[in-house]
């Protein structure tokens, strides 16, 4: 009897993916079986997937074929530890989103919840073939179903006219990226016909080809994950798309671009030169300085979200471009911990950012509101929801002890060595983007902050958030078992490197494992201890002493004279919720400071205004320099064109008449 | 077969000519009936080709094709379009873009260009027919210059049958015809294209109140 390698089981589990969502179709409108069934189930999945890639990372790469699809062309599929490690982190992030998704769709969604259960659960499949594909044909198929049944899902509620138009955006961009991946598929087998990734492999490139490949793979993979300047369509599907689908788009869907450029760029390619690293490190500074300004500036919850997407996009780029570089220099241990840091940040940014959206989904079904500046005070109301967020929103800002910090810190730890490449430029200039990631990370917790804080705490900005109420039980399981993911990331670093090791060797033939693997568990230390280390546990620990310390001691100092009155007031007569510093007036001197960088459209009440009023709009400049003149240009393109469709079905004739005629004439023997 | 009855040879090439000047006398045709009769003149001519050239090699299947050309192109289409044009009233003149005489001069030249394309194709050729390749391409030509210049849609759909006649001769002169699956499924597609373009003409009457094509040229999209 055949046993059951973990890659038949990640099949049968993208089919059981499959199945689910064809039994949403048979009873598109019964919403209860659909909740209570059928997503549940997919979480169930999710969970098995995970624990299989967990199990199988670590072993060696195992091959299957699948004779479905065109005659003569089937579809390789491949399960070696790079594939793991992500295929773990789309089972375990599905888990909390599915169950999430069971108490959050409901029947006014505009798409059927039939037809909603059918396209999740085809983007879920999807997801983990793109992962598992091993020839450019299967990895096309997979990835365009990925756009596709995201592109559905997105245009949920397409009632809209703006939803519309974020998910063609979306579309749009998605196979500018697919068309790019296909060319760089294209240079990478070399005219020899073998479209699988063994024979890619095999392929030996000149520098030059090899380059372009690069390059294009850069650009396709880059317009899926968003970065600078293909970003543009997150900030528009995140907050038009339903909360569970941003939480998978941005939490899963951007990290299998990011798996794509990571299997490009180090399995596929042998040649590996220094300037492509320079290139993904540039481009990945800008991403992440852009992004993150940008989402300190938002007053819509998901739109601050989507940009701190595309900023945490620009750091795993930045680490990509840094493990290039070291690679380039055959400087594999330093390439590991650079790696280790891209594999930690797309599995710490996977659970917090999947968190923090679901957090929104919540807000947004009990409030009916996404503006921040009418949001506030929310903790009294909806505290699971409320404390739940802070987990997500500690982590993203990479504060310690929770997974955003480790992997971070891993980054930053990878530019201090930076001084030590032989070339005498980088090793100057590479630790002036150092200084840029930590401008990042301190300007994210600026974000973070403003996201909480004007959210949840304070007063209520409208006398309407009275009647919010908290999340149901699905979705408050959801949410605690995304805010577990993180917990553990966060505290146990050294286990789950041991673990994702096995792709870092896979990639680089090294990796942390025995200079980790010295220390116990409790400690992280990826060089020597002597130079660095971090004990997360130690951190909790005083954390959680010094919080209750302070609360004991508050409690004793202060017990039974605690009194309650109005704050003093500054002698201004009005004083309500209304007064409390706003989403716009917080974000107020960061426009301030980095003016160059925003396209701001302001209008400022004069002295006089019997209704004064202040509005703020900031825009993209990406739109007016590159987008706006791309489409005038295809524009006037393409009315160039229409000329020669004149409509005469006589002219059309003498076209082809012409052509014959010259094709004769050209083509004589 | 290099030693072929002469008299055999000399028929097929005289209702090749014969092919060619009825195609010339479509392109100068001024009537719609009178077209659809040429149609069938060309139709019965191709199909006595064929007959003398299945009779002279003796290959069956030649006779399928002759029989199907002559029940075909010969018989039903011509009848189909009839009908076509007494059910739309369409009688009278036709209105042709070019005037009749530079249209002529013009077949003259395509045909001197398809009978020197022919020409190296018709020398690799070993069939007793193959003389009658140069002779095909142009009377696809020529079909092709008469969608071009008729304004009206039944002209132009008698072209296009035309330009099919024109193929199939240049199949049976140069390879004796086509395998019999691939002649069925055009033969077939012919029909159902006529079937179908004649529900066109009754759609297109009604949008328009005419069947001038001129008028189409509003379809376009802006």
């Amino acid at each position: 009897m055949p046993t059951l390698l973990p890659i038949d089981t990640l099949l049968i589990a993208a089919s059981a993916w499959l199945a689910i969502g064809l039994l949403g179709l048979l009873a598109p409108r019964n919403s209860r079986f659909i909740a209570t069934t059928l997503f549940p189930l997919g979480a169930l999945v999710g969970m098995l997937v995970g624990f299989i890639a967990l199990f199988s990372l670590g072993g060696s790469p195992q091959t299957a074929v699948l004779a479905i699809g065109l005659p003569d062309l089937p579809f390789h599929l491949r399960l070696d530890n790079l594939s793991a490690v992500f295929a773990m982190l789309v089972g375990f992030v599905a888990v909390g989103i599915s169950i999430y998704a069971a108490g959050y769709f409901r029947q006014d969604e505009g798409t059927a919840p039939g037809l909603l259960c059918f396209e999740y659960h085809v983007f879920l499949a999807s997801m983990l073939l793109v992962l598992l594909a091993d020839d450019a044909y299967a990895f096309m198929v997979a990835w365009e179903s990925m756009a596709l049944s995201s592109f559905f899902l997105v245009t949920t509620n397409h009632q809209h006219a703006e939803i519309r138009r974020a998910g063609f955006l979306y579309l749009l961009i998605a196979h500018v990226g697919a068309i790019a991946i296909l060319l760089s598929f294209g240079v990478m087998t070399a005219n020899s016909g073998d479209f699988t990734f063994a024979g890619m492999r095999a392929q030996q490139l000149s520098p030059f080809w090899a380059s372009v490949a690069f390059l294009l793979a850069l650009a396709g993979f880059g317009a899926k994950a968003g970065l600078v300047p293909l970003h543009v369509w997150l900030p528009e599907a995140h907050p038009a798309a339903p909360s569970p689908v941003s939480a998978l788009m941005s939490g899963v869907m951007l990290k299998t671009a990011i798996y794509g450029l990571l299997r490009v760029s180090f399995d596929l390619l042998h040649t590996t030169l220094w300037w492509w690293g320079v290139v993904a490190l540039a481009v990945g500074l800008v991403t992440a300085l852009f992004g993150v300004l940008y989402a300190t500036v938002q007053s819509d919850m998901k739109r601050l979200l989507a940009y701190s997407s595309i900023e945490n996009i620009g750091l795993l780029a930045v680490g990509t471009g840094l493990a290039l570089i070291f690679h380039s220099y055959r400087m594999e241990s330093l390439a590991a911990l650079a790696l280790t840091a891209v594999f930690y940040h797309c599995l710490a940014h996977a659970g917090f950012k999947s968190l923090l959206f679901l957090c929104t989904g919540s807000v947004l079904h009990a409030t009916k509101e996404r503006s921040l500046g009418k949001l506030g005070g929310l903790i009294h109301r909806m505290p699971w929801v409320a404390w739940l967020a802070l987990v997500g929103v500690i982590a993203s800002a990479g504060l310690p002890p929770l997974s955003g910090f480790v992997s971070e810190w891993l980054l930053l730890q990878s530019f201090l060595f930076s001084p030590g490449l032989p070339h005498s430029w980088l090793n100057m200039v590479v630790p002036v983007a150092a200084a840029v990631v930590a401008l990042v990370a301190a300007l994210a917790g600026f974000a973070m902050v403003k996201f909480h804080g004007i959210i949840f705490l304070g007063q209520m900005r409208d006398p309407s958030l009275k009647d919010a109420h908290d999340a149901g039980s699905w979705e408050k399981a959801g949410l605690v078992w995304l805010a577990l993911l993180t917990l553990l990331l966060g505290i146990l670093p050294s286990a789950v490197i041991l673990r994702i090791d096995a792709a870092t060797r896979q990639l680089l033939g090294q990796g942390l494992a025995e200079r980790i693997g010295e220390q116990g568990w409790w400690m992280l230390a990826p060089i020597s201890p002597e130079r660095a280390s971090y004990e997360p546990m130690l951190f909790l620990a005083t954390i959680a002493a010094s919080v209750l310390l302070g609360r004991w001691l508050v409690r004793r100092l202060y017990h039974g004279r605690m009194r309650r009155t109005t704050a003093w007031d500054c002698g201004y007569y009005f004083q309500g919720p209304r007064a409390q510093d706003t989403a716009e007036g917080f974000s107020q001197p960061i426009r301030r400071i980095f003016e160059p960088m925003f396209r701001m459209e302001r209008h400022f009440p004069s002295a006089r205004d019997s209704k004064p009023y202040y509005t703020v709009k900031v825009e993209d400049h990406f739109w007016h320099w590159l987008y706006l003149p791309t489409a005038r240009l295809l524009g006037w393109v393409s009315d160039l064109i229409t000329h020669i469709q004149g409509g005469r079905i006589a002219v059309y004739l003498t076209y082809s008449f012409f052509t014959l005629i010259l094709l004769l004439l050209v083509a004589r023997p | 077969m290099n030693n072929a009855v002469p008299l055999s040879a000399q028929l097929i090439n005289l209702f090749a000519s014969v092919i060619l000047l009825l195609a010339f006398a479509m392109l100068a045709q001024r009537r719609v009936l009178q077209l659809i009769n040429l149609f069938a003149l060309q139709g019965l001519a191709l199909g006595l080709s064929t007959v003398v050239a299945a009779v002279t090699t003796g290959q069956s299947h030649l006779y399928w094709s002759a029989g199907l050309t002559l029940v075909l192109k010969a018989l039903l289409l011509p009848w189909i379009l009839h009908r076509l044009v007494r059910r739309l009233h369409v009688k009278g003149e036709i209105e042709s873009l070019i005037n009749i005489p530079t249209t002529m001069l013009v077949g003259i030249g395509l045909v001197i260009i398809a009978f020197n394309v022919a020409l190296p194709i018709s020398q690799l050729s070993h069939t007793i027919t193959r003389g009658t390749l140069g002779i095909a391409l142009a009377v696809v030509m020529l079909a092709f210059l008469m969608m071009i210049t008729r304004t009206k849609a039944i002209p132009q759909v008698v072209g296009f049958l035309a330009m099919e006649n024109g193929l199939f001769l240049a199949a049976t002169s140069a390879t004796y015809g086509m395998p019999m699956v691939v002649e069925l499924g055009i033969a077939l597609d012919v029909l159902v294209g006529a079937i179908i373009l004649g529900v066109f003409f009754f759609q297109i009457r009604e949008q328009f109140d005419s069947l001038d094509i001129h008028h189409m040229e509003r379809l376009k999209d802006n």
